[in-house]
Formats: C-alpha cells, structure tokens, sequence
C-alpha cells in the first residue's frame, strides 16, 4: 500500500521558485521555522562530528605507537579534552535536539513549536557556544603558547582548573561556552516541554503520542535539571577563577569533591539525555522494518520515565575511588544496578517486536540492530563498571573508555545514522542511496568493532586514560595499534556517508510521502513537508494514525490498551 | 477514503503553553539554586578564617516585604481579569515598590557587611557562599523586575487590556517563584545557616 | 573469600585465557608474580584477589545474560526476516503485549541485580572495612604534579616515587596501609596487580591496603588526570623480601653521603636554586617542592619513571627537565656544562 497517497490534504507541493544565494542564505539565518531550525542543529552537529571526529584520529595516531611525537602533551591534552566536549555538547546535544525539532510537531500534528522565536534563539545560542569553544583554539596564548583549547577533560576535575593550576583562559572557554550552549539547550527543552504537552492536535492523547515524542518530553524534563546544576557549578567555577571565591580552593577550606558531586549530578544524567533520543530513533524504526507494533508501548513509557528518576540517584557511580565510606559505595552500586531493569524492558521490548515480525534488512534498520546488540554489550559493562571494588580496577582506564563509546558510538551514532536514513527521505524528498549505505553500515561497524572492542582488553592490562603516551614496555602496543586502525576503518565510513548525503541529494530517488510504508503522522504530509505542516489539522484515533488509514477494518484504536 | 476517524469527544483542550513554558522553567532555575544551597549548607562552618554568619542581621523587615509582593501581585493579576485597569497598575506598582525596596535592602546590608564586618567574596567560604547564594537571588529579583517594569510601561502606555490577563499571570507565576525562592534561601542563609 | 574459595575460579580462568589468546598480558596473567604489564588479571594481593574473583563471577553473570539475550536477538533477527515468497503482501499479526511476559522480564532482572548487589556489597565491606592489623607498616603517599613522595612516619623515612614496602608471606603477614594525600590537585594511586585504585585529594585524606604475596617490582601509574605530564606520572612498587626491606630501610635512615670529593657539585647543588626544591638529608638542602634527593641513586629512574637514573639522563634533566617531560614543574636551571658535570658527580654519590 506503499504507493498510496493519504488523505489528510497537507500533502501540497512545497517546491518554490529558486532565489538567489543570499537570499537563500538569508532565509535560513531568520527562520523561525521547526523544520528549518532543526535541519540547522542537525547539520551544525553533522559538521562537528566530522571535526571531533578527526580530533579523535588524532589521538589516535598519537597513541598508534608508544612514545610517540605525533603531538605534544598540551596539544593532546586539548585534543582529548576538545573531542569529548565537542561530542557530547556540540553533536550528541544539538543533533538530538535537531530531530526533536523537525520531528516532534510533526509527529504530534502540530503546524510548529511552541515558541518559535525562542527556538531560534535557543539554536543560536548554542551555535555561538560551540564558535566560542573552538575559538579558543586561536583566541590568546594559553598556558602554553598554543591556543587556549581547554586542556582539563570534558569533566574538568576541581582543583586543576584553578587558577594556581590553569592559568590563561582554557578553563574560561571551556566554562562560558557551556554556559551560553547550556541556556540554548535549556530553552530547547522547555520549548520541546510545552509543545508535547500543549500542541498535540485533537485525539492525540499522551497515551497515544508516539514513543519518540514521549521519550523526548522525559528527556526535556530530564535536562531542565540537569543541565542547571552543571551551569551552577561553571558558575562557581568562574566566580574562583575571577572573584577569588572558595568553593572548591581546597586551602580556604573547599572541597574538590564538590566538584565531582555537582559535576556528575549532571554528567550523569547527561549521559541519559543522550541516550533516550536513541532509544527514541529504535522505538520509531524498529516497529515500521519489523512490521509490528511495539511492543508493550505503556511499559516502554513507564521504563523511560523510570530511568529518568532512577538515573538522578547514580551519579556518583563515577566517584568510587574518591574514597566514600563502604555504606554510600554500595548505596550507589544498588542504584546503578536498578537503572539495568527498566533498560532490560526496553530491550525486551524491542526482542518481543521483532518477534514473529517480518523483517526488512532496510539501511535504516541495519542500524538499529547493530544499536541493539552494541547497547546489551555497553550496557553490561555498564553493570561490571558498577560493581564498586571492580571499578576500583577499572575507573579511569581504557576499559571505561570503551564502555562509554560502546554507547556513545554503538548506540547513539548508531541511532542518529538510522534516524539520518529513515528521515532524510522526510526532510529532502529524495532517498539516500542504499547500496553506500550498505557499505557505510558495514564499514562502519567492522571499524568501530575493531577500535572499541579492543579497548576493552587493554583497560583490563592497565592502561589510564588521558594519557599522551605510554611506556613501550607495557605489553600494550599491538592493541593500540589495532585500535587505531580501526579508528580509520571508521573514518573511511564516515566518509563514505558524507558522500551519501551529498550525492542522494542530488541524484537520490524521489522518495515520495511515505516511502517506508510507516504510521507516525509525519508520514503523512508531503516530502518536504510544506511551511504549515499540515493543510488540515490532523485527528488521532490510536498510536499508529496511519495504520488505521491503511487498515480500516483492522484499525489499532480496537486492541490498543 | 476519507475515513479519518473523528474524535469523539469535542472537547479537546490542553494546557497552556504559556504557563507549561514557565513551569518548565521554574523547574529548571530550582535546579541552579539546589546547588548553590547544596553548597551553601555543605560549607557551613568550614571557613578556615574570618567572619562568620553571626556577622549577620536578619533581614526581617524585607522579607516581608518581598513576601507581600506576592500579595500585590495576585490582587494586580484579580484586577486584570476583571479588566479594572487602574487598580491593577496600583497593585503592580506597589509589587515593584516592594520589589525594589527589597533589593535596596539588600544593597544596604551588603554594604555594611563590606565596609563595617570586611566580609567580602574573597574573604573566606562563608563569603563565597553567601554573595552568591543570595546575589543570584537577588539577581532574580532583578530580572522579575526588569519584567514588571516592562508591563507597568506598557500598562502607562494604554497596551495592557484584560486579553493579556493570562501572560500576566504566567510573569506573576515567576515572581511567586521568586518569592518562594527567597523562603529558602531566608531560612538556609539566616535561621540554619547562623 | 578465604584460599578454598578461590579454586573453583581456575577453571575460569582456564576460559579466560581462551577469550584473550592474544593478550599478550593476559596469557601470563596466570603466571604468579610480577610482570611487566600492570594487567588486572595478575592479582598479587588479597584486595586484588577478592577484586578479580568478584569480577569472574561478575563477568559470568553478565556473560549469560549476554549469550542469552543476544541468541534470542540473533534467533529472531534471522527466524523473522521477510522472505520474498507467498504471504509477504501481508502484515505479521500484530501483538500489542502481554502483561506476564512483561512481568516475567521485569522480575528476573530484579532476581539478578539482587545477587549482584549482595556479592558486590560483600567485597565492598570486606576491603574497605577490613580491621587494621597492629602490625602494619604505614605509609603515607603525597601526590605532586607530576610526581610521588613516599614517607615513612614509623622509620622516619622520605622518599619519591619509587615504593618500597615488605611482601606478606602466609607466616609473616604484614600489610601496608597507606595514606594518600595531595599537595596540588587530584591524582589517583593504581598498580593493578597489587589492587584497585584510590585517589588523592586535596584536604580529603583517603587510605588503601596491600598485602602483596610475591616478592617483585609491579608497575602502575597516576589514574587521575592531572596535568600535562599525567601520562609521565609513573609508579614503581618494590615487594622486598624481609631482608631486602629492612637493608633498604637500614640505607635510606642514613643521612646524604658526604663525599669530599664531589664538594664542588655540593656546593653548587646549596647555592643554585636547587636547594630550594629538594631536600638531602644533612645539608643544608631542604626544600620539599621536589623530590627528596638524598638517596637518589637508590632508585632505579629518575622523574617518576621518565628515564633510567643514569648519569647521562641526570646530566639530560638537570639540562633541561622539559626534554623528558615537556610541563614538569623543575625548571632549566641555565648552567653551564662544567657546573652540570660536577652536580652530577655529586648527585651520583647520593646512594
Ligand atoms: C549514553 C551514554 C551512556 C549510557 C546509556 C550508559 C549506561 C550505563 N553506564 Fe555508563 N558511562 C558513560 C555513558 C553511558 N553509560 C560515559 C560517557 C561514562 C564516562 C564518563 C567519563 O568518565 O568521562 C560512563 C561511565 C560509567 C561508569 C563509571 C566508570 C568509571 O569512570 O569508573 C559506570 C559505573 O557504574 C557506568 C555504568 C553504567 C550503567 C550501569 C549503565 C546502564 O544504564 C546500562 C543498562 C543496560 C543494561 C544493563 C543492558 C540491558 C539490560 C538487560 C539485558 C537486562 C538484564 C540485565 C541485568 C539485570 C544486569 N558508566
Ligand atoms: C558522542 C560521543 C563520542 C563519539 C562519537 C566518539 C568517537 C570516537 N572517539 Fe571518543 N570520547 C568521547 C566521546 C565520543 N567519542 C568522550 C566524552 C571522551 C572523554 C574525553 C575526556 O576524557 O575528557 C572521549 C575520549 C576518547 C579517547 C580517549 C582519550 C584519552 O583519554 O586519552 C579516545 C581514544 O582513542 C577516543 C577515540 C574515539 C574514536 C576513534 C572515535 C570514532 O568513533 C570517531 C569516528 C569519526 C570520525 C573518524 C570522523 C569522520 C571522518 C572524517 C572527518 C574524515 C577525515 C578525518 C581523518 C581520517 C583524520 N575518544
Ligand atoms: C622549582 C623547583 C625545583 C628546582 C629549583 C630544582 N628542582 Fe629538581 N625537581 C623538581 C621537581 C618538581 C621534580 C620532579 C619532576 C617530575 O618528576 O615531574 C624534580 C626532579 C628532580 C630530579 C629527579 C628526582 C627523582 O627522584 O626522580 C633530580 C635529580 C633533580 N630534580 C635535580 C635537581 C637539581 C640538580 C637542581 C638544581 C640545579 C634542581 N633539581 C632544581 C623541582 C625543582
Ligand atoms: Cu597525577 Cu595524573
Ligand atoms: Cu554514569
């Protein structure tokens, strides 16, 4: 029933008359259009990923040999330090945000989001933070006369980013610019907030909003308190540095393991934000290749709103070697552990989805299962990082690293892959070519199982983080370098999908509505969709509105509890 | 086909999005003051020197003057939705009033806590802690005001009619967060704290 | 967990081999004893014995759950594909979900998280709050950038980065506690065969224990990003024998030789800045910003592990620190090669 044209008459022909090159540019720059806005955060985040995804390589062939001169030590501190606040607030926050954008007024029959303007500001927001971050690598001569890329981790660890320790304005980049790209989120959130709960067109009870609008609505209550705590904390950070405060000056009496609290207070939940926008992607895809419903959809919900308050009681699962008493170690092990039971109903869930399902291997859902079994594995060393006293082994070592891109890569690139495959068609109104997205899977995957994979063993023989180089007598050489060589395996599918991107939109095939034959409504406009959304308001009858329109005698409004 | 299912129930209403937007950013800023309280109570008699809390004077008489504010500005929000205009610009007047004494206040006592008791930011934790703990409230304070004073301009100028009730309510709705704000902070900064 | 109970592991062990056959480390990790990896999986200490039995089991646990979920996924994946023949015009049946099942998966995890927290918290309890022996040497750990100082308050030792303490046989036990402290900004204390680690911070004093069985040199580094030359912030741990430790503590109670014949290089090492930094014991250098150096010829490496303690490298470092460590806090110090020659000679008869 692919073929079908729908009946809801938004489909109108979006297509306009060409206009010139700035007037183009123009257009964009004053939009205050969803769609627009969030084609803008997605390809802002896209471009960072290519850049911390070459600081990656860097570290990489830095770390390929032992004693290696590739970089020097400040350089590699900035490199690491840059890679890991450019992936998690300049590619997974925006790029996250960016499909909540375009899709989640569509997905609700809504003609934008609650607050357009606000959205515009909140995207420039974080745009000028992420300018401002990178501009640091010109900006003053540093503590070392190369630039003043903040050089303390992505966790910046009290006391270091004192001023007695870190002088020249690193600390000051890294804080300000997460700051102003922290109220951009913030503004998203509370946008993202308001328009699932008061734009949804008729019929469409919370009940019957898509999983990916529901896990996005936990995520933006998830972040309002969490990215508070984090700006909080920069705040007093930068009241040490220029008031001369105390708070975490360890000789007035401070403590640095405030730091640690407050930073993980939100780092962890951070990481939770990142993670349900994925698990958002799988909900929408897996069900449409498995052509089945999901799978015991209350429960899903009852397991993301779960995992958001359980996840604000773990943080310090990452200060078990900071020396807490045995009590609170094995209070936050317990609770760590508990997050592990509304994830395992998830994956069960998608288990039962695809259970008795008729598959298709579609790009789109290539992704998706490879998130599938590289989240099990991330999540299960997961639970052996929280096993406190085992941790007091792993913490800080390689071990951990592959643990944390076991999901950031193998479950959230992986997700935003599918997600870019399943909805370009949406957004461009052409198909991405399936046979480089074959290859773009497949290269992709062997890589990344050769890079992360390998990690894990040489945590497990020793090796820190952080650290630009490594003694040649360690017995960690061959795994090194495997692992860089993987890196460029990765790399080399990366490629492959900018490639993609660049030549489906050209030459792609015309994609038409609905070309996966799926039931969210935002299949049910034209691709692109025009200004307004939708011609008439859309009415909801059931979780899967398209469903009922291609089976009217076996609508799902009849079964659904 | 044109089977849309229609909705049975014609009565499909939501919340406001106003008000969602507002709650959902008081959520947010309760986040960014927990943990200047959390670090607040946490430094409580760790200064290693200078002054301590016993330096301070309870700031009684504005307390109850930010307090009342919320008051005014519900009697102000009543007006508006009845469309008595005028009595609604003398409640809003008067919440500023209040307001405004309220960060005088402030101002008088930080200075004599500066000149007379040497307690500055850099002194010691308690410093650190207590400027910025009561000066990002005050800071709210501030920027409630700036939104007032805003409303109170276009009020003067004839823009304000009863059709604007509800987003006065949802700017009313920060000020009582304000006000609620400053309940805690009163009682961390000047009963536990001292 | 007592010996006995660590037996059954050997069989897993056995497999754990067979997982990493190219881990280079791995494969001698059943070998007892020192080795040049500071691999986790070569426990020489009963922390880090309870700490890798823990992990079997551990690791076990999360392996069935991964060989379970994952064949269903796999079976599934491949049972369900969409075939091209007859029926695949049509939708599968569509399930909407079934409370028992749903159930079922929600109470098992919770059966396993229950055991996992139990053994968990049982390790917990049994390292940390394990009480202290009357015997135990103590040691107190500063951590510097970039750097480690090691004091001995019971043997009125100092000593930098290189850790001397006793082996603990079945009839002698003795344990080693040390304190860990910091001078500047957070580092962590980890040789993996002698246990996990445990940071230093400042203003917050933190504790750990050893007791190592097997006599060797074990291997470890600074955990806790630290500063541009974290990654050169290496450990040594000497497990002596009884009579190889109390021989070295015999030596380092001795004050700085006095060697006439290098007077020259002494005079420098008290009227250049170096005085200022580091301490010999006897003189009149006393400064504690660096290493204590008045028995720096014990050590096998100089600059936390940077380089061999030869005097070629001293002559190298007291050129310039920054050509082994580019950011360590010693400064070049601009003497001439005459000056460096004799300080050199001196600091070589500092045994
Ligand atoms: C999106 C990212 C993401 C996600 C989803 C997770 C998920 C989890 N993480 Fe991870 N983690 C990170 C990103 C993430 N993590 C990052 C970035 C760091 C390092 C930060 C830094 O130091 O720089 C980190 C570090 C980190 C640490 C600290 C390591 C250290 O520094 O010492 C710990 C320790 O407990 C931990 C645990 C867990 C657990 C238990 C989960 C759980 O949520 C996993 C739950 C899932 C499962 C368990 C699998 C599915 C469940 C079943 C099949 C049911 C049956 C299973 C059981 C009953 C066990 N993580
Ligand atoms: C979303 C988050 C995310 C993602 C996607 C990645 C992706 C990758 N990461 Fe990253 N990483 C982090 C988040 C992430 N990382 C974080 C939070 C840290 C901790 C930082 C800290 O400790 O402060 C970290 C730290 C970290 C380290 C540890 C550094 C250290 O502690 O010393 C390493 C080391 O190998 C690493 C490697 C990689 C690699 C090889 C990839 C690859 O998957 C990247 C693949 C992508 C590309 C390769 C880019 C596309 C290709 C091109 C642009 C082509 C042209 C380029 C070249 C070929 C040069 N990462
Ligand atoms: C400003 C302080 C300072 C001065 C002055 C100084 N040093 Fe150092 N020195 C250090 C520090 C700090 C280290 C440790 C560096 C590291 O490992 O990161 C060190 C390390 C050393 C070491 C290696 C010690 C070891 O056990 O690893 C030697 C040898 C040494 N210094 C000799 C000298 C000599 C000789 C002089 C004078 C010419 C001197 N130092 C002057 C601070 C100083
Ligand atoms: Cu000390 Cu890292
Ligand atoms: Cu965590």
């Amino acid at each position: 029933m692919a073929d079908q044209t729908f009946p809801i008459p938004g489909a109108v022909d979006a297509t306009r008359p060409r206009a010139g090159l700035l007037e183009w540019l123009h257009s964009w720059v004053v939009t205050v259009d969803h769609k627009k806005l969030g084609i803008l955060y997605i390809v802002y985040a896209i471009f960072f990923l290519l850049v911390a995804g070459a600081e990656a390589m860097a570290i990489r062939i830095q770390l390929a040999i032992p004693h290696n001169h590739f970089v020097s030590p400040e350089v590699y501190n900035e490199l690491f330090t840059m890679h890991g606040t450019t992936m998690v607030f300049l590619v997974g926050m925006p790029i996250l945000f960016g499909f909540a954008n375009y899709l989640v007024p569509l997905m609700i029959g809504a003609r934008d989001m609650a607050f357009p303007r606000l959205n515009a500001f909140s995207f420039w927001l974080t745009a000028f933070g992420g300018l401002m971050l990178y501009f640091s690598f010109i900006g003053g001569f540093g503590s070392y006369g190369v630039g003043n890329a903040p050089d303390v981790g992505w966790f910046a660890y009290a006391p270091l980013t004192a001023r007695a320790f870190s002088p020249g304005h690193s600390t000051d980049y890294w804080a300000l610019s997460l700051i102003v790209s922290g109220f951009g989120t913030l503004g998203t959130a509370i946008n993202i907030i308001a328009t699932a709960l008061s734009m949804r067109c008729k019929g469409m009870t919370l009940m019957r909003m898509p999983l990916f609008v529901w896990l996005l609505l936990v995520v933006s209550g998830m972040t309002l308190v969490t990215i508070t705590p984090l700006t909080a904390a920069q705040v007093m950070l930068l009241i040490d540095r220029y008031l001369g405060g105390h708070f975490f000056d360890a000789q007035a009496g401070g403590s640095p393991i405030v730091w640690l609290h407050f930073f993980w207070i939100f780092g962890h939940p951070e990481v939770y934000v990142l993670v349900l926008p994925a698990f958002a992607i799988a909900n929408e895809i897996i069900p449409v290749f498995s052509r089945k419903a999901i799978f015991g959809y209350p429960a899903m919900v009852a397991a993301s709103v779960g995992i958001g308050f359980v996840s604000m009681t773990v943080w310090a699962h990452h200060m078990f070697t900071v020396g807490m008493t045995a009590v609170g170690n094995a209070f936050f092990v317990l609770s760590t552990m508990l997050v592990g039971i509304p994830t395992g109903i998830k994956i069960f869930n998608w288990l039962a989805t695809l259970w008795g399902g008729k598959i298709r291997f579609a790009t789109p859902m290539l992704f998706c299962i490879g998130f599938l079994f590289q989240f099990l594995i991330a999540g299960l060393t997961g639970i052996m990082l929280s096993v406190a006293p085992w941790n007091w082994q792993l913490h800080n070592s390689y071990f951990v690293i592959a643990h944390f891109h076991y999901v950031l890569v193998g479950a959230i690139v992986f997700c935003i892959f599918a997600a870019i495959y399943y909805w370009y068609p949406k957004a461009t109104g052409r198909m991405l070519s399936e046979t480089l997205g074959k290859w773009h899977f497949w290269v992709f995957l062997i890589g990344f199982h050769i890079t992360f994979d390998t990690m894990h063993f040489v945590g497990l023989l020793g090796m820190p983080r952080s650290i630009f180089t490594y003694e040649p007598d360690r017995g960690w050489n061959t795994l090194n370098f495997i692992i860089s060589c993987g890196g460029f395996v990765q790399a080399v599918g990366v490629l492959i999908f900018a490639w993609n991107l660049v030549y489906s939109y050209r030459r792609g095939k015309a994609a038409g509505n609905d070309p996966w034959d799926a039931w969210t409504l935002e299949w049910s406009t034209s691709s692109p969709p025009p200004d307004y959304n939708f011609a008439v308001d859309p009415v909801v009858r059931s979780r899967r509105p398209l469903w009922d329109i291609k089976h009217p005698q076996d609508p799902d409004w009849k079964y659904e509890r | 086909m044109s089977t849309l299912p229609i909705f049975a129930d014609e009565s499909w209403r939501l919340p406001s999005r106003g008000r969602v937007g507002m709650f959902s950013l008081i959520i947010g800023e309760s986040g960014i003051f927990t943990i200047f309280v959390v670090a607040y109570i946490y430094y409580i008699g760790r200064s290693v020197s200078g002054p301590t809390p016993q330096i301070l004077e309870v700031p009684i008489f504005n307390s109850i003057c930010l307090l009342s504010s919320s008051l005014t500005i519900v009697l102000a929000e009543h007006a508006i939705q009845h469309g008595l205009l005028k009595r609604f610009a003398l409640w809003w007047a008067l919440t500023m009033a209040l307001g405004i004494e309220f960060l005088a206040g402030t101002a008088i006592e930080w200075r004599k806590l500066i000149f007379e008791d040497h307690l500055t930011i850099r002194t010691n934790l308690f410093g650190t802690t207590f400027y910025s703990l009561v000066g990002l409230h005050a800071t709210h304070v501030l920027v409630g005001l700036v939104g007032l004073t805003l409303v109170m301009i276009f009020t003067l100028a004839g823009r304000v009619n009863q059709g604007h009730a509800g987003r006065i309510q949802v700017l009313a709705l920060y000020w009582h967060f304000v006000d609620a704000v400053w309940v805690v902070v009163f009682t961390v900064v000047y009963i536990v704290g001292k | 967990m007592s010996m006995q109970q660590r037996r059954p592991l050997a069989s897993i062990r056995f497999w754990l081999t067979l997982i990493f056959p190219s881990c280079p480390g791995a494969s001698s990790a059943l070998a007892q004893g020192p080795q040049s990896t500071p691999s986790t999986l070569a426990p020489v200490t009963t922390p880090a014995h309870e700490i890798f039995g823990l992990s079997l089991f551990v690791l076990l646990i999360t392996g069935t759950i991964f060989v379970v979920v994952g064949g269903l996924l796999a079976y599934a994946l491949i049972k369900f594909r969409a075939r091209n023949d007859e029926d695949a015009q049509h939708e599968p049946a569509q399930v909407y979900g079934s409370l028992q099942v749903e159930l079922a998966w929600t109470v098992i995890p919770v059966l396993i998280v229950v055991v996992l927290f139990l053994t968990t918290a049982r390790i917990i309890f049994a390292i940390q709050d394990a009480p202290r022996p009357k015997s135990a040497l103590e040691v107190t750990v500063v951590g510097h950038q970039f750097w480690w100082e090691f004091r001995y308050p019971t043997l009125g030792i100092v000593t930098a980065n290189e850790l001397h303490i006793p082996v603990s046989s079945g009839r002698q036990p003795t344990s080693t506690y040390l304190k860990l402290l910091s001078a500047d900004v957070d580092h962590s204390f980890w040789v993996p065969q002698l246990g996990g680690k445990t940071d230093l911070i400042p203003n917050h004093p933190n504790e750990m224990w050893l007791d190592p069985r097997t006599p060797g040199l074990y291997l470890g580094q600074c955990a806790q990003f630290c500063g541009v030359e974290h990654a050169k912030m290496l450990l040594r741990v000497y497990v002596d024998t009884p009579q190889q430790f109390d021989a070295w503590v015999k030596n380092q109670q001795k004050p700085g030789a006095q060697d006439a014949a290098v007077a020259a290089g002494r005079r420098i090492f008290e009227t250049e800045a170096c005085m200022n930094c580091h301490t010999v014991t006897g003189t009149a250098a006393k400064g504690t910003f660096g290493p204590d150096l008045t028995h720096l010829m014990s050590r096998a490496t100089i600059a936390s592990g940077a380089a061999d303690n030869t005097p070629a490298n001293l002559r190298a470092w007291i050129r310039d620190p920054n050509q082994f460590k580019p950011g360590a806090l010693m400064p070049a110090m601009q003497l001439s090669d005459q000056q460096i020659d004799q300080l050199v000679a001196y600091l070589t008869t500092l045994h």
